[in-house]
C-alpha cells in the first residue's frame, strides 16, 4: 500500500500579471524525506514555496494535507498547518533575543508568555537537533548562521512538520553548510518533511532523497536518491538539443582586446563572488559562459560595469587597466552592460521610452546642450531606435513599464547598440522571451560581432550558447573551469564542469 | 461576487487630474454634512469662507500672505521629493532660514536696500541650506534615514531662534519681550500699497516657472528624476547618487530658508517665535497634492490659504477655525485616498473561489 503524502500539491498553477511562474505543478512531500527542488532562477521554485507557505494563493490548483484538501491564505494558516519557511532573508527583529523572537511567532498557547519556558524549550529543541544556539543572545549579536539556526527553530518551536529552505547555502559558510545538512538530516529522521531550495547540484547530490526540478515553471523531472544522475539533471534543468549555430565569421583579430586576469571580487553576501577568473575575448568575437545561475556570472558583468569593486587581478581593455574604474569610466570607454534584470537596472520602469534611451547619454552633445535636454534629439533618436529594432509599444511616452519582456528587451539592446560599443556583457538576452523575440535578439548580437564589438554573452541555455558564441567558458564558484572552441563542444563535459567535476578530460582547472 | 483591485497599467491623463477634482468635492461634502449636523448651512458656511478670503481686497491679500510661505516651502520640498527624498524638515529649514536673515539687518544695521536684500535671502537660503545639507550628509554618510533627522531639526531649528530672541538677540528696547529689535526700513520688502501682501509673490512666481523648465527640461531634473524612480538604474547609467542626496537637500533647505526670510522681512519686520504657523508641515501635504508639480504647488498653495483665511473669517459666525482645519484635513484624506483609483482599476469578478468541504 502506497503511504500517504504529508503534502501533495496537484495540478499547481501560478499567474502574474503576464507571466506563467508555475504551470501544472504536482509535488509530493513525504515525513522522513529530504526533498530538493532544483532549477535555474527564475523556474517558480520560490513561487512554488510560497504557495505552500501562504504567501501566494494559485490561480489554479489545489494542496492536501494527509490526504485532505486544505486551503492556505496566510503564513499563519501554513503555520497552523505545519507548514513553516525559512527565506533567504531573515525575517528576524535585530534588537529582539532569540527567545523574544521565538515567542513572537507562537501560533498557540496563552497570551502571557513565560520567558522561562521559551528559553527551556529552545535549549530542548537545540540538543535534540543539533541546532546551538543561546536563547538569551540578541539577534544582532548572532553570525548569519546563528541567526538561520534561530529561523529554523522557531518553526521547530511550532510544531512545524514541514520545514522549507530557500536556498539555505547562499549565506553560509562550508563548515556551516555541513553543519545545516547534518540538522536537516536529523530533523527528516525525526519525521518532518524537509524542503530544500537549491540551484547548486552537489549540495543536493549531498542531501537529497528526492529530487524534484523546475524549468520555465514546470516540472521537468523528479527523480529518487538512486537514480541522481549529474548529466540527467542539468539537462532537466537547462535543456538539451543542441542546434545548428548560426552562420557567422571567424573573427578576424587573434589579438584579445579584453584580457581578464585572475579578478577576484566579494558577491552580495561577502562572500567570495569571484575567485580568480581569468579569460580574454577578442573584437569580434562572442565568448559564451555557460553556468549554474549564482556562480559568479552577475559578479562578473559587475565588475566590468564599474558597479562591483574587485579585491584583486588585473582587467585590460585595448591594452589599458580598467579595474576599479567608475560606471562613468566604463560607459565612456566603450563597455555596455546589459543586465539580466531590464526593468530593475537596465531601464526606468516609471519613465517613458525616450527617457529610457537617454538614460546613459543623456549629459553628452547628443542630447543635451548647456543645462538643459534636447528634447527633441531624444525624440528622434527613439523613434530611429523603434523603428530600426522593430520595438512594440503603444507610445513613445508611456512608461516602459508597460511594455512586453520581448520588447523592453530590443529597446535596451537598441539603447545599448545605439552606443556603438567596443564591448558589450550580456546577461541572459532571452530570458522569458517568445520565439520570435528571441530570434531578433540573437541576430542583432550577430550584426554586433560584425561590427567587431567583442561580446560576453552569459547564458543558462547551452543551446544559446552553441548557436552564438565562438567560444565557451565555463563558470563555476567564480571561475572558469574551462575552455572550448564552440566547435568542439561536448554537452556531456560542459554539464560535468558546470557541477564542479575537473575530470581528466583535458579541462584546464 | 467578489470585488478585486488590480493594478491598471495604463496610466490615465484625465484621471490623474479629474480624480483630485472629485476629491476635493468629497471633502466639501463631508465637512459639509458635519456642518449640517452641527446645525449650521453647510452653504452659508462655504460661501463665507470663499467670500472672506477672496470678497475683497483685504481677504485677497490676507490669502496671497499665506499662499507665498506655503508655495515655497512646497516647492522646496518638491526638489527632494522627486528624488524620492523625504525632507520633512522644511519648517527647521524656515526657521534657520529666516534666522540667518535676520542676522544681516541687527549685524548690518545700515546697508542700502539693495545691498541688504540680496545679503538676507543669500543668508537665508545659506541657513536653510546648510540645515538641510547636514540631513542629507548624515544619510550618504552613515545612511541614517533623512526623515527621521529632518524632523528631529525642526525643533532644534524652533529651540534654536527662540534661545536667540530670549537671549542675545532681544531688542534691549523690547520691554522685554522675546523679539528682536525691528528691521530698517532697508531690510523689509516692499508692500502692495497698505497692503500686507508684499513682492515676495514675484519671488513666489518665478521660482515656480523655474523649477517647473528645471524638473521638465535640464539634465539635473532628469538625473533627480532617476534616482528617485529607479536609483539602480541611475546608478547603472553612471549618475552619481551621493552627490545629488547632498545638493538636492541643499536646495531643498535653501528654497525653504528663503521663506523663512520673506516671511521675517515682508510680514514679520523682525524675528520673533512663532513665525510659522506650521508652513513647513502644511507645504508636505501642498507638494504632495499638487503631484509635486511647481506651477500646480502655487494652485494648491493657493487653495489652502483661502481654506486658512476662510476659516479665520468664518469665526465671526460663531464657527471655530479649527473648522477649516478640519476641510484641510478632509481634503488630503480624500485625495491620498483616491490616489488608489489612479493607480488601480476595480475589478468586479463572480467566480467563487474553490471552498474546501
Amino acid at each position: 500500500m502506497e503511504v500517504t503524502p504529508l503534502i501533495r500539491m496537484s495540478n499547481i498553477v501560478k499567474r502574474f500579471p503576464g507571466v506563467v511562474a508555475n504551470d501544472q505543478v504536482n509535488l509530493d512531500l513525504y515525513a522522513g524525506q529530504i526533498h530538493a527542488l532544483l532549477g535555474e532562477n527564475g523556474s517558480g521554485k520560490s513561487t512554488l514555496m510560497s504557495i505552500l507557505s501562504g504567501l501566494y494563493r494559485p490561480t489554479e490548483g489545489n494542496i492536501e494535507i494527509l490526504g485532505e484538501e486544505k486551503k492556505i491564505d496566510s503564513p499563519s494558516d501554513a503555520l497552523a498547518n505545519g507548514i513553516g519557511m525559512v527565506h533567504q532573508h531573515f525575517k528576524l527583529i535585530e534588537s529582539f533575543t532569540v527567545a523574544e523572537n521565538i515567542a513572537l511567532s507562537q501560533t498557540s498557547g496563552s497570551v502571557l508568555i513565560s520567558e522561562e519556558e521559551i528559553v527551556e524549550e529552545i535549549t530542548r529543541l537545540g540538543k535534540k537537533y543539533g541546532l546551538f544556539v543561546d536563547p538569551r543572545a540578541y539577534v544582532w549579536q548572532l553570525s548569519v548562521g546563528e541567526k538561520q539556526r534561530v529561523e529554523i527553530l522557531r518553526m521547530l518551536y511550532n510544531d512545524s512538520k514541514v520545514l522549507i529552505l530557500d536556498e539555505p547555502t547562499a549565506v553560509l559558510t562550508p563548515q556551516e553548510t555541513r553543519e545545516l545538512f547534518s540538522n536537516l538530516r536529523n530533523m527528516a529522521d525525526n519525521g518532518c518533511a524537509v524542503v530544500f531550495i537549491s540551484h547548486k547540484l552537489n549540495e543536493v547530490e549531498e542531501l537529497a532523497d528526492q529530487i524534484t526540478v523546475l524549468r520555465n515553471g514546470r516540472v521537468t523531472g523528479s527523480i529518487g536518491r538512486s537514480e541522481i544522475n549529474q548529466a540527467r539533471l542539468i539537462e532537466m534543468m537547462i535543456g538539451r538539443d543542441i542546434i545548428t549555430a548560426y552562420e557567422k565569421s571567424e573573427p578576424s583579430d587573434k589579438e584579445p582586446v579584453l584580457v581578464i586576469d585572475n579578478i577576484s571580487a566579494l558577491n552580495d553576501m561577502n562572500t567570495l563572488g569571484l575567485d580568480g577568473i581569468t579569460f580574454k575575448v577578442r573584437a569580434g568575437e562572442i565568448y559564451g559562459i555557460a553556468g549554474v545561475s549564482g556562480n559568479g556570472q552577475r559578479e562578473l558583468a559587475e565588475v566590468l560595469a564599474g558597479l562591483r569593486h574587485t579585491l584583486s587581478g588585473s582587467i585590460k581593455f585595448y591594452g589599458e587597466e580598467i579595474a576599479g574604474l567608475s560606471p562613468k569610466g566604463m560607459i565612456g570607454r566603450g563597455i555596455s552592460y546589459v543586465p539580466e534584470d531590464r526593468l530593475g537596472m537596465g531601464l526606468v520602469p516609471k519613465l517613458n521610452s525616450c527617457d529610457n534611451v537617454i538614460l546613459k547619454e543623456y549629459g553628452s552633445e547628443k542630447f543635451s546642450k548647456g543645462h538643459f535636454l534636447k528634447r527633441d534629439a531624444a525624440i528622434a533618436e527613439t523613434q530611429r531606435i523603434v523603428r530600426e529594432f522593430d520595438v512594440k509599444m503603444g507610445s513613445i511616452f508611456q512608461p516602459v513599464k508597460m511594455m512586453s519582456g520581448g520588447n523592453l528587451q530590443k529597446l535596451l539592446l537598441g539603447r545599448e547598440i545605439a552606443s556603438k560599443p567596443k564591448l558589450m556583457i550580456v546577461l541572459y538576452p532571452v530570458r522569458g522571451l517568445d520565439i520570435g523575440a528571441i530570434e531578433s535578439v540573437h541576430k542583432l548580437l550577430l550584426q554586433m560581432k560584425e561590427n567587431n564589438t567583442a561580446i560576453i554573452l552569459v547564458s543558462e541555455e547551452l543551446e544559446e550558447i552553441a548557436k552564438l558564441a565562438d567560444r565557451v567558458g565555463v563558470i563555476f564558484n567564480g571561475k572558469i573551469l574551462g575552455e572550448f572552441p564552440v566547435k568542439e563542444m561536448d554537452t556531456e563535459k560542459i554539464g560535468a564542469l558546470m557541477a564542479g567535476i575537473v575530470g581528466n578530460g583535458g579541462a584546464k582547472a | 461576487m467578489k470585488i478585486r483591485l488590480e493594478k491598471s497599467l495604463a496610466q490615465n491623463k484625465t484621471s490623474q487630474i479629474l480624480v483630485p477634482v472629485i476629491a476635493v468635492f468629497m471633502a466639501l461634502l463631508f465637512c459639509g454634512v458635519f456642518l449640517a449636523v452641527t446645525g449650521r448651512d453647510p452653504f452659508e458656511v462655504y460661501q463665507a469662507m470663499f467670500a472672506g478670503a477672496l470678497g475683497s481686497e483685504y481677504g485677497i491679500s490676507e490669502t496671497l500672505v499665506k499662499m507665498i510661505p506655503l508655495a515655497l516651502c512646497g516647492l522646496g520640498i518638491a526638489v527632494a521629493f522627486r528624488m524620492q527624498i523625504w525632507n520633512i524638515g522644511a519648517e527647521g529649514q524656515f526657521y534657520m532660514g529666516a534666522c540667518g536673515a535676520t542676522w544681516v539687518p541687527l549685524t548690518f544695521p545700515n546697508l542700502p536696500f539693495v545691498v541688504m536684500i540680496p545679503f538676507m535671502i543669500f543668508m537665508a537660503a545659506l541657513g536653510g541650506g546648510l540645515w538641510g545639507l547636514l540631513a542629507g550628509w548624515f544619510k550618504t554618510k552613515w545612511q541614517v534615514s533623512e526623515t527621521i533627522t529632518t524632523l528631529m531639526m525642526n525643533y532644534i531649528a524652533i529651540l534654536w531662534v527662540s534661545y536667540l530672541v530670549y537671549g542675545s538677540w532681544r531688542d534691549p528696547k523690547g520691554l522685554n519681550f522675546p523679539l528682536t529689535a525691528p528691521f530698517p526700513d532697508a531690510a523689509l520688502i516692499p508692500t502692495f500699497g497698505a497692503l500686507r501682501v508684499h513682492y515676495g509673490i514675484f519671488a513666489v512666481l518665478l521660482l515656480a516657472v523655474i523649477f517647473w523648465l528645471f524638473f521638465k527640461g535640464s539634465k539635473w531634473g532628469y538625473e533627480t528624476l532617476v534616482i528617485g524612480s529607479n536609483p539602480v538604474a541611475a546608478r547603472y547609467a553612471g549618475m552619481d547618487i551621493r552627490k545629488n542626496v547632498l545638493l538636492v537637500m541643499f536646495i531643498s533647505g535653501a528654497i525653504s530658508g528663503f521663506a523663512g526670510m520673506v516671511e521675517v522681512s515682508g510680514i514679520v519686520g523682525r524675528l520673533q517665535p512663532g513665525i510659522s504657523p506650521g508652513y513647513g508641515y502644511t507645504a508636505i501635504s501642498v507638494a504632495w497634492l499638487a503631484r509635486l508639480h511647481p506651477i500646480a504647488i502655487v494652485i494648491v498653495a493657493f487653495l489652502f490659504a483661502i481654506i486658512h483665511v476662510g476659516g479665520f473669517m468664518i469665526q465671526t459666525m460663531g464657527i471655530p477655525s479649527a473648522a477649516a482645519t478640519m476641510l484641510q484635513g478632509a481634503i488630503l484624506f480624500f485625495v491620498v485616498g483616491s490616489e488608489i483609483l489612479t493607480q488601480y482599476e476595480i475589478k468586479f469578478s463572480n467566480k467563487e473561489e474553490a471552498q474546501d468541504e
